[in-house]
């Protein structure tokens, strides 16, 4: 008996062995989806778009993100990505807490426009308690306090042939040898006029910190964070974005994630 | 434990077969890639959220070396266009099979345990424990604990708590990561879902070369297998 569980034993040890073998020659030979332009990366990112499909199948314009408590804000709201910009135009605002600040809307609109922070502020304004889901994997609930993007695009009045709404911030995310890149993210017009979608001026009760994005952020509750552009300096309306960036609709989409985060 | 004189008879139908190979092909890249993913973020955690002004975590570790991970390198965008395809794929096989399955009857036949099962459950472990390996012409009590907890409790957990980390299926399904008791929760007890597939497919390996490899492998690829032979009044039976 005791001489089959040690072959038992043994035999347990090679599989092991073997099944940790099986990855070693693999992953490496793995690395070509890498390589952006790749013919089978291409396939799998278009087959993910059933993701996309699926989503907008299952849910209707106006089903929330879920909300939750003044009691399950337990800590800070995590910051990342940018958390300091030094672009001269945004420093100059900052120095002047953003009373110079104005919000422009463009492209596609009726009545192109420009607000003031006050003027925001003056606006009907809605608050939520919401999770934040980055793609990171980590999670943090906060109290957000803005504008609903919707009433925005209504004073403006969008364009029958508009279909996205596009973020350009003050952050220079990257500084390469080409420049400066300052962030800038899309979302489709499903999402712009989602209840839940807001121009976020006030975090946790207390005006939004500089970290956070001050002195405006989008948030849009059904995505991961990334989508949730921070530093919003113009939001532009357009038809479609192959003219933005290099042509994927965002930042993070044009480093090879997602551009639609819903998952 | 000879099998050399038993029967061959058919023992795997086509879509068994397929469906067999599309989740282990598949099974490879969501375990490689969901490490990679995993090392974005090394931690796990109870409850909505993770803890960084509170304690909550319940696993921090390093990260995964870059030969477990798909790509090798750190590269999360990369990862999810993998991860999410192949679950694709897993979810909409697992659907193929489950039709297929209860056409041909691989699901009331082989699958679904029966009272001769319970009885058979504690001389079956015994077998097991002695290595005692009979090659019958329908799953052994024991398989069909092991498949069935695979195929009805595994992969539609891991299924499930991969939704609820989907912020966009938060709001379809609002509940769905309630029921684990929030979306960190459920990410967590995705990672422990993985971990028991791994048990399985360590498990599953072991057993294959016990029960002797040509047999079984070739069941699983041509669907032929050869029964021991003392086992005929069984095959008779069916």
């Amino acid at each position: 008996m005791s001489k089959l569980i040690l072959t038992r034993r043994a035999l347990l040890r090679a599989s092991l062995a073997s099944a940790a073998a099986f990855p070693l020659g693999g992953c490496e030979a793995f690395d070509f989806l890498k390589t952006r332009d790749n013919a089978m990366r291409e396939f799998m990112i278009k087959m993910n778009s059933l993701t996309y499909k699926a989503q907008r199948l299952l849910l209707s314009a106006d089903q929330l993100a879920p909300e939750f408590t003044q009691a399950d804000i337990q800590q800070d709201m995590r910051a990342n990505g940018s958390t300091e910009v030094d672009t001269d135009d945004y420093l100059e605002l900052l120095d002047n807490n953003f009373s110079a600040y104005q919000l422009e809307v463009t492209g596609l609109v009726e009545r192109p426009m420009r607000f003031t922070l006050d003027a925001l502020k003056g606006l009907p304004s809605r608050t939520q308690i919401t999770r934040h889901d980055c793609v990171e994997g980590w999670s943090c609930i906060a109290k957000w306090q803005g504008v609903p993007l919707q009433q925005i695009l209504d004073q403006v009045g969008v364009k029958p042939e508009a279909r996205f709404v596009v973020f350009h911030c003050f952050d220079a995310i990257e500084k390469g040898l080409s420049g400066e890149i300052l962030y800038y993210e899309s979302i489709d017009l499903v999402d712009a006029r989602h209840p839940q979608t807001i121009l976020a001026y006030a975090m946790n009760d207390k005006p939004l910190p500089v970290e956070n994005g001050a002195p405006l952020r989008v948030r849009v509750e059904r995505q991961l964070g990334y989508k949730m552009a921070k530093y919003i300096k113009r939001i532009e309306v357009i038809s479609d974005y192959s003219q933005i960036g290099e042509g994927r609709g965002s930042y993070w989409a044009d480093r090879g994630y997602e551009w639609f985060a819903g998952i | 434990m000879s099998t050399s004189n038993g029967r061959l008879i058919k023992r795997q139908k086509l879509a068994t077969r397929i469906t067999h190979w599309v989740w282990a092909i598949c099974l490879f890249f969501l375990l490689l890639t969901g490490l990679q993913i995993f090392n974005a973020h090394p931690a796990l955690y109870i409850g909505d959220q993770s803890g960084f002004g509170f304690e909550n975590a319940v696993l921090e570790l390093e990260g995964f070396p870059s030969w477990m991970t798909i790509p090798s390198t750190q590269d999360l965008a990369t990862g999810r266009v993998i991860h999410f395809f192949f679950a694709w794929i897993l979810v909409v096989t697992l659907f193929v099979w489950l039709v297929a399955s209860l056409r041909n009857r691989h699901l009331r036949k082989d699958l679904i345990p029966t009272a001769k099962d319970a009885k058979n459950f504690m001389p079956d472990v015994r077998d097991h424990l002695k290595l005692n390996l009979v090659h019958t012409v329908r799953y052994s009590p024991l398989q069909k604990l092991a498949y069935g907890g695979v195929l009805f409790v595994l992969f539609p957990l891991i299924i499930l708590t991969g939704l609820c980390m989907s912020p966009g299926m938060n709001a379809v399904l609002p509940w769905l990561p309630e029921i684990f008791g929030g979306r960190q929760t459920a990410r967590t007890v995705h990672f422990i879902v993985m971990a028991l597939l791994v048990g399985f497919f360590v498990v599953h390996m072991a057993m294959i070369v016990l029960a002797g490899p040509a047999n079984e492998i070739r069941s699983i690829i041509t669907g032929r297998y050869r029964i021991t032979a003392k086992s005929n009044k069984d095959a008779k039976n069916v």
